[in-house]
């Protein structure tokens, strides 16, 4: 999606004229030192290409399982309003597995083998999504630190040097902003409610804030893949800027809604929100499929996929049948 | 398992007045499904008045290792701009 120069690509095909890999590296380095865009067949290194589909399909199967912790809620909306945002919502992320699938398509890859990767373990989703939603304000949670977390990362991505990815990313972004207000709204209301609403906020971002803080991803010093990414223009800044960036907007936030962050060490220095040590053992754990959620996630979509089979099976039937009725 | 569906390029006009623009693409049985999944995708808030839907496999390029000659004609013809001409600055509606 998102301008598939149609085709093969440079780096392959027999009908397209052999290039000189050492001149197309140039040529790419010279794109990627203009700031320029790659677009989907021209010649890349096969590691660009590489990182980026797993980038991508990881980031779509996030969206596609996003959805579960909050779809949950769908029917036990507290009110006909608060229903169709939620629905709304969770419509949203459908929609942005799909824009990525198809950026990620525009590489190479098979949707059928991208949702065959995800179900069968051999590619992740970010593990945000194996932690349970279990009150109403883990709903408004997700939305105001979740979607607040992921905002700060998508952002830097519109300017992607991959053109397919950086243009879904700049319409996820546009589309993401409800999804954090609608987050914050809803856990302000609880703000101004009864106690019991006051308690159950205050213990969603208890949950919340840690793992929140974790979508960054390893401090940059633990993360081996960030100056290739840097250098290539997937990723603009590394994990401890970005995370450090959502600290700064979020703590006074916190204030608005009268919740405290559930971090004793946070302080202010030099105009920046200090956080305390983060635990990546609870990180790696959940990584390693020992969260809550790991299994009922995936479960829950290979069950759908496989309920899905008979309906793609028809459609595909009834579209052969007319075919050659027409032919 | 199924075997996948095609996959169909999808053009939007924003409103009256502006043609189709590309704005991604869909799986689709055939091509009535490819419009309603292309609206079901690309129009959740309104961004579109019509849609249009073409088999990603009918569409012919050019080929991108080629570009530079193949858009080379047009390089250095700069006397197609009208900022190439120099006229004297008192003339008008020019």
């Amino acid at each position: 999606m998102y301008g598939n120069d149609f085709g093969p690509s440079a780096n392959e095909g027999e009908d397209v004229r052999p290039i000189d890999d050492a001149a197309a590296q140039v040529r790419f380095d010279a794109l990627l030192a203009d700031d320029e865009r790659i677009e989907p067949r021209d010649w890349m290194p096969a590691g660009y290409r590489k990182t980026l589909i797993r980038q991508i399909a990881q980031h779509a199967h996030s969206e596609i399982i996003g959805m579960q912790p909050e779809g949950n809620w769908i029917t036990r909306a507290p009110s006909l309003r608060r229903k169709a945002i939620l629905l709304a919502k969770v419509q949203d992320e459908a929609g942005h597995g799909l824009y990525l699938y198809s950026a990620a398509e525009t590489l190479g890859a098979e949707r059928d083998e991208l949702t065959e990767m995800l179900i069968t373990g051999r590619q992740r989703y970010s593990s945000i999504f194996n932690y349970p939603a279990v009150t109403w304000a883990d709903v408004g949670a997700i939305g105001w630190l979740v979607d607040g977390a992921a905002i700060v990362n998508q952002v830097p991505i519109c300017r992607c040097s991959y053109g397919p990815y950086a243009r879904a990313m700049i319409r996820i972004c546009k589309e993401e902003s409800f999804h954090q207000r609608q987050g914050f709204e809803l856990l302000l209301t609880l703000s101004r409610g009864t106690d019991h609403q006051r308690t159950m906020l205050q213990d969603a971002v208890d949950r919340w804030w840690w793992p929140s803080l974790m979508m960054f991803g390893p401090p940059d010093d633990a993360s081996p893949n960030t100056a290739q990414s840097m250098a290539w223009g997937i990723k603009r800044h590394t994990n401890d800027e970005l995370r450090q960036r959502f600290v700064d907007m979020t703590v006074p936030q916190a204030d608005v809604l009268g919740v405290s962050l559930p971090d004793p060490d946070l302080e202010l220095v030099d105009d920046h929100w200090r956080h305390g040590p983060i635990d990546w053992d609870e990180f790696n754990a959940v990584l390693r499929g020992e969260g809550a959620c790991n299994r009922q996630r995936i479960e829950h979509r290979t069950t759908a996929h496989t309920d899905g089979a008979w309906v793609r099976d028809a459609a595909a039937a009834y579209a052969e049948k007319h075919q050659r009725a027409a032919a | 398992m199924s075997t996948s569906w095609p996959l169909w390029e999808v053009f939007i006009r924003p409103r009256r007045g502006l043609s189709h623009t590309h704005v991604g693409s869909v799986h689709a049985p055939d091509a009535a499904f490819a419009v309603r999944n292309a609206r079901d995708l690309y129009t959740r808030r309104n961004e579109g008045v019509s849609i249009w839907v073409v088999p990603s496999a009918q569409i012919t390029a050019s080929s991108p290792d080629e570009r530079d000659e193949f858009f080379d004609p047009a390089a250095d013809k700069v006397y197609r701009h009208p900022t190439f001409y120099e006229l004297p600055e008192e003339v008008r509606h020019l």
